[in-house]
Order: C-alpha cells, then sequence, then structure tokens
C-alpha cells in the first residue's frame, strides 16, 4: 500500500510508519505485504483491470449512485425537516426509511404525460440525456489506493485528462436540460430552460477557471495524480483557499442546488424546464440533478481536501495512524460532509433572483477565479516556493473576513424563539 | 445582501437542527392538553357517590346549539340516585350538535355536568354520537368507539392526551399526565 507512492523523499517517517503499522497490525501487514510482492515488478501506472472487471465497477458505481440518490432524498427530506423544528417523513417503514422505495412506486406509476404537440422522440430522450451524463462523471473518483478494491482499482477509469472529462460530460447534461425545455413545445418550458442552460454555463466557466489554478499547481488532470500531490505536499485547500471556496459555489451551481437552483425551481408555480414533464420522466430529472450533487461532494474531496487519505502526518500518531490510513472511510465522510453542507445551505438560502444571479457569476466569481488563477500561473511560471500561495490563501482569507467584518449589519433586535414547545 | 448575515442565517438553521421538533406525532404520542381543555363532557359524583345533577334541565336551557335532553325524576328517598329532590332519569348530549362552549357548565346550579378532556369520538353512526349517562358518568373511561374498540381489542382505553392536571371541577376525573 504504502510501496506504491510515486516518490519516495521522506525515508525516516515512513520507516517509522511502516514499523507502527507492523506493530499494531502485523498479520495484516503480513497480508498486504504478501501481495505487494506478487507484484514487485513496477507494473505500469496506467495498466487497468481486465474489461470484465471494469464492468462490475461500472454496474457498483451505477447502482450505488442510484441507492445513494434514493436516499439522499429521503435525508435531504429529514435534515430539511429538523432544520425546519419538523420530523419529516417517518412514517414509511420503521422511521421512513423505506420512503424512497414509496416514492420510487409513486412516480413509476403517475401518469406519464407526453404533450401532444411536444417532439415525442426528444421528449423521452432528453431525461435519459441527463441522467446517463450525469452517471458518466463519477467512475473517476478514486476511492482508496491501487488494488484495495479486492485486488483490483477502487476506481472504474483512469484518464489522464481527468478534470477536463469531467467537466465535457457535465456540461453535456445541459443538453438534456436545454432539449427537454425546446422539446415540450410549451413557452414556459423554453423559458425556462433558456435561463437554466444560460446560468449553468456561466457557472461552468467560473468553476472550469477556479480548477485550472490547482491544476497548473499540481502538474497534471489526473485526479490520483492530485490526490498524491495532496499526500505529499498538503490538501490543496491549503495552497487553494479561494478557487477552494469558488468551486464549492459552482458546484452547487451546477448540481441546481438552493441559492442557485433557478434550472428548478420547486416552489413557483411554473417550475422550469420541466414544467411539462410528470412520472418517472420527471423523476429522471431529479435523479440526474442529485447525482450532479453527488458527484460535486466526491469531486471537492477529492481536488482540495486530500481525496481517499487523510494528511500524511495523521499516519504517523502511534496508534490510530492505520486507521487514518484506511482507504474508503475518509472518502464516504467528506461526500457526506459535503453532502450534509449543501443540504444545510439549502436549509438556510433563499434562492437568487435571475439578474443577481448573472451578476454573481460573472462579476464576482469569474473576475476572482481568473485572479486566482493568474497568481498561481505566476508562483509556477517563476519556480516561487509553494508555500507562497498557502500565504496568499490566508491573506485573502484574512482579506475576506475583514471584508466581511466591515460590511456586517447590526444584530436584528427581534429574538428569534427557537424550538418553542408548550 | 450582507455575506455576514448569511453565516448568522446558518447558525440559526444549525441551531433549529439541534433542537427538538414541534411536532406532537399524534396517534403514537399523546396530545398535551390544557387544563381547561374542553372535551366531551362528564357527569361526576359527589363523594358518597349521589350523582351531583338534580335534572333541573338549566344545561338544556343554556345550551346555544341545543345539544342536551334531560327528563328528570323524582328519587327515591330510601334509594337516592342524586343528592337532590329529583334526579336525571335520562341525560342525552348530541355530540354532532355540541359546539363544546361550555355554557351548560357555566350554568349547572350544583358543577353536575363538567367539561372533560375525551375528544376522540368520531364513529359510524349518527345514535353512536347521542352520548347518555352511561356515557358521561365519571367511572366511565373513554369515549364510545374507544371503548368499543378496548371491548374488542380486550386491552384497556388508550386515550391520544396528556393533560398536567385535572381541575378541581372534574371530581374523580384522572386523565393520564405528561410522561417527563
Amino acid at each position: 500500500m504504502k510501496a506504491e507512492c510515486p516518490k519516495p523523499k521522506v525515508e525516516g517517517p515512513k520507516r517509522l510508519r511502516l514499523s507502527v503499522q507492523k506493530l499494531v497490525s502485523g498479520s495484516a501487514a503480513l497480508a498486504v505485504g504478501t501481495a505487494m510482492a506478487a507484484q514487485t515488478v513496477p507494473a505500469d501506472a496506467n495498466a487497468t483491470d481486465p474489461l470484465w472487471m471494469v464492468g462490475i465497477k461500472a454496474f457498483l458505481v451505477v447502482l450505488g449512485l442510484l441507492t445513494a440518490f434514493a436516499y439522499m432524498t429521503l435525508i435531504e427530506r429529514r435534515l430539511l425537516a429538523r432544520i425546519q423544528i419538523r420530523q419529516g417523513p417517518n412514517r414509511v417503514g420503521p422511521d421512513g426509511l423505506f420512503q424512497p422505495l414509496a416514492d420510487a412506486i409513486k412516480s413509476i406509476f403517475k401518469e406519464d404525460l407526453v404533450v401532444t404537440k411536444a417532439d415525442k422522440v426528444i421528449f423521452v430522450m432528453a431525461p435519459m440525456i441527463s441522467v446517463t451524463f450525469a452517471l458518466l462523471t463519477f467512475g473517476l473518483i478514486p476511492f482508496g489506493p491501487k488494488d484495495a478494491f479486492f485486488g483490483y482499482d477502487p476506481w472504474v477509469i483512469n484518464l489522464d485528462v481527468g478534470i477536463l472529462y469531467v467537466f465535457a460530460v457535465s456540461e453535456m447534461a445541459i443538453y438534456g436540460i436545454f432539449l427537454a425545455g425546446w422539446a415540450s413545445n410549451s413557452k414556459y418550458s423554453l423559458l425556462g430552460s433558456l435561463r437554466s442552460s444560460a446560468s449553468l454555463i456561466s457557472y461552468e466557466l467560473a468553476l472550469g477557471i477556479s480548477l485550472v489554478a490547482p491544476v497548473v499547481l499540481v502538474g497534471s488532470l489526473n485526479l490520483q495524480h492530485i490526490v498524491n500531490w495532496q499526500y505529499e505536499n498538503g490538501w490543496l485547500i491549503l495552497y487553494m483557499l479561494p478557487a477552494f471556496a469558488i468551486f464549492l459555489l459552482t458546484s452547487m451551481a451546477e448540481a441546481a442546488r438552493t441559492p442557485f437552483d433557478l434550472p428548478e425551481a420547486e416552489q413557483e408555480l411554473v417550475g422550469g424546464y420541466n414544467t411539462e414533464y410528470s412520472s418517472i420522466k420527471w423523476a429522471l430529472f431529479q435523479m440526474a440533478e442529485y447525482i450532479h450533487l453527488i458527484t460535486a461532494a466526491a469531486l471537492i474531496p477529492t481536488i482540495f481536501l486530500g481525496g481517499w487519505r487523510m494528511p500524511g502526518f495523521m499516519e504517523q500518531i502511534p496508534i490510530l495512524g492505520p486507521l487514518f490510513a484506511l482507504p474508503y472511510v475518509w472518502m464516504f465522510a467528506k461526500i457526506a460532509l459535503f453532502l450534509f453542507f449543501f443540504i444545510w445551505v439549502r436549509g438556510t438560502l433563499f434562492r437568487l433572483r435571475y439578474d443577481q444571479l448573472m451578476v454573481f457569476s460573472w462579476g464576482r466569481l469569474f473576475p476572482f477565479a481568473l485572479v486566482w488563477f493568474m497568481v498561481a500561473a505566476f508562483v509556477v511560471a517563476f519556480k516561487l516556493p509553494t508555500a507562497v500561495l498557502g500565504w496568499l490563501s490566508l491573506l485573502s482569507l484574512i482579506a475576506f473576513s475583514v471584508y466581511v467584518i466591515l460590511n456586517a449589519r447590526p444584530k436584528p433586535s427581534a429574538v428569534t424563539r427557537m424550538g418553542a414547545g408548550d | 445582501m450582507s455575506i455576514a448575515a448569511l453565516a448568522q442565517s446558518m447558525g440559526i438553521t444549525l441551531k433549529a437542527l439541534f433542537s427538538k421538533p414541534v411536532t406532537i406525532p399524534y396517534p403514537d404520542a399523546p396530545v398535551p392538553l390544557k387544563p381547561r381543555f374542553h372535551g366531551r363532557h362528564v357527569l361526576t359524583r359527589h363523594p358518597n357517590g349521589l350523582e351531583k345533577c338534580i335534572g333541573c334541565s338549566l344545561c338544556a336551557a343554556a345550551c346555544p346549539a341545543y345539544a342536551i335532553y334531560v327528563e328528570a325524576a323524582e328519587n327515591d328517598p330510601h334509594n337516592p340516585v342524586s343528592a337532590g329532590e329529583r334526579y336525571a332519569q335520562v341525560y342525552e348530549i348530541n355530540m354532532l350538535r355540541c359546539i363544546f362552549c361550555g355554557l351548560c357548565e357555566e350554568a349547572c346550579p350544583t358543577g353536575a355536568v363538567v367539561m372533560g378532556y375525551d375528544f376522540e369520538m368520531a364513529d359510524y353512526r349518527y345514535s353512536d354520537f347521542v352520548y347518555g349517562k352511561e356515557d358521561m358518568l365519571v367511572e366511565v373511561e373513554g369515549t364510545k368507539p374507544q371503548r368499543r374498540e378496548a371491548a374488542y381489542t380486550g386491552k384497556p382505553v388508550k386515550k391520544g392526551y396528556s393533560v398536567p392536571y385535572a381541575r378541581a371541577e372534574l371530581e374523580g376525573v384522572n386523565p393520564p399526565k405528561p410522561k417527563k
């Protein structure tokens, strides 16, 4: 596991870590050692698993994403309810655990309307396009070191153009939205789809630029290289705090989440591009949105928060060290953290108006992302130490805090009473 | 739009997330009622067991919904039913007409008819909404459908409410107390 690290520069701590691990889990280390002995010859870094294994993993990813989507709806509804001091759906099954099943049955058996004047083929294809392209991204995300998945790699595909692929595919999801609005042959759907595609494309721009900075610093688009770089040099959030903030905000917009959820404005009388959709087709759009959300929640930690690893120094803590080196746990924990953050934001913030949305993207996020990219490029081009970027991140955080404090409003005097019971 | 205000609102929602929901899952958990709740009427008794009701029909006269029907009869002096000269031979309240205003309670000279706490009276037949003496005297637990269900399942009457204490007027009524 450890021998996989590409550049073992730090000999001392590593040996220490190995010995500690041997002490704590002797037999496990032995098993790993024998497994390692089988492939002492450094295998090609880009060697892939057999095709059947890739198929199984792809199937597992799709299955897992769909299950995660189903239960995300439940978790989100429960958490939103608790934020609003309600209880949320708790009637179906023990503690409401079968609610997604009931929702699925309901949405499948609802009347499936196809508008008479609609372009039928595209009308049916649009939700499929949305879901398909939403599902395609997740396979890139590494969940552990090589061979951690029963001797196979814990990712579906390992692309050197990783981040580019992610953008290309998630950009394709806009076609689903746009075609849905167009094929519905309804002016409301068309307007909804226009504003959705406009906002998604605008935010995609800031999203892309914000990611260029870490890519320049790491020097690779490959997600696994990024994870390994972070393992050696520290998490990218330390060096790339502004990029992290911008990426967090824009990925919320990409997944059509609440502050930027104009594409699917639930509370509005005419929702948006999915006005004419009902039944399972509507559910497919929802599914695509949630899968985008889960993908974003997996992509953010992969790029900025060390991926499936904890920082290197944590593995040197005496007894807890091997625990911090566990592959899957941390990735799932980080995904859960960001999903919770998205739900929390949804429970708190209001929807931006369309012009505010556009100004926020083009006027704030995009220039900031561009400036930060220039700074990162400058640091890399003139071979300045990476720590400069860390100090600049800290400086930007301080500047932001000062800005916030200077612009803070006085606390409202009306005291909101919380949790009022009897 | 101030960012500090946004952060503050995030704090408010986080605080709300960890507070207890105000929802009461009613059929599973009892509804907390106030002691002066106007529920199904109770015909109370004196401590010696005699009925307080003397069949004067003042409640029927006070009733704005004409929901009460009283038929009085002379007491047997050796074996009295009530503490007065006469007693209510028939005492019926139509719970479909009743508006639970409590004027009957105010009109009652002996404090015989008092508003209790039962409210789960939903039923199928018109006749089942006319509550007689046998349904309202203090020793009777629950409403007609509740008692019917209890007789069917063999379990005690399940009451869907809790009250911190019963009013003094409700002599002999012991409503379920909220669990702490």
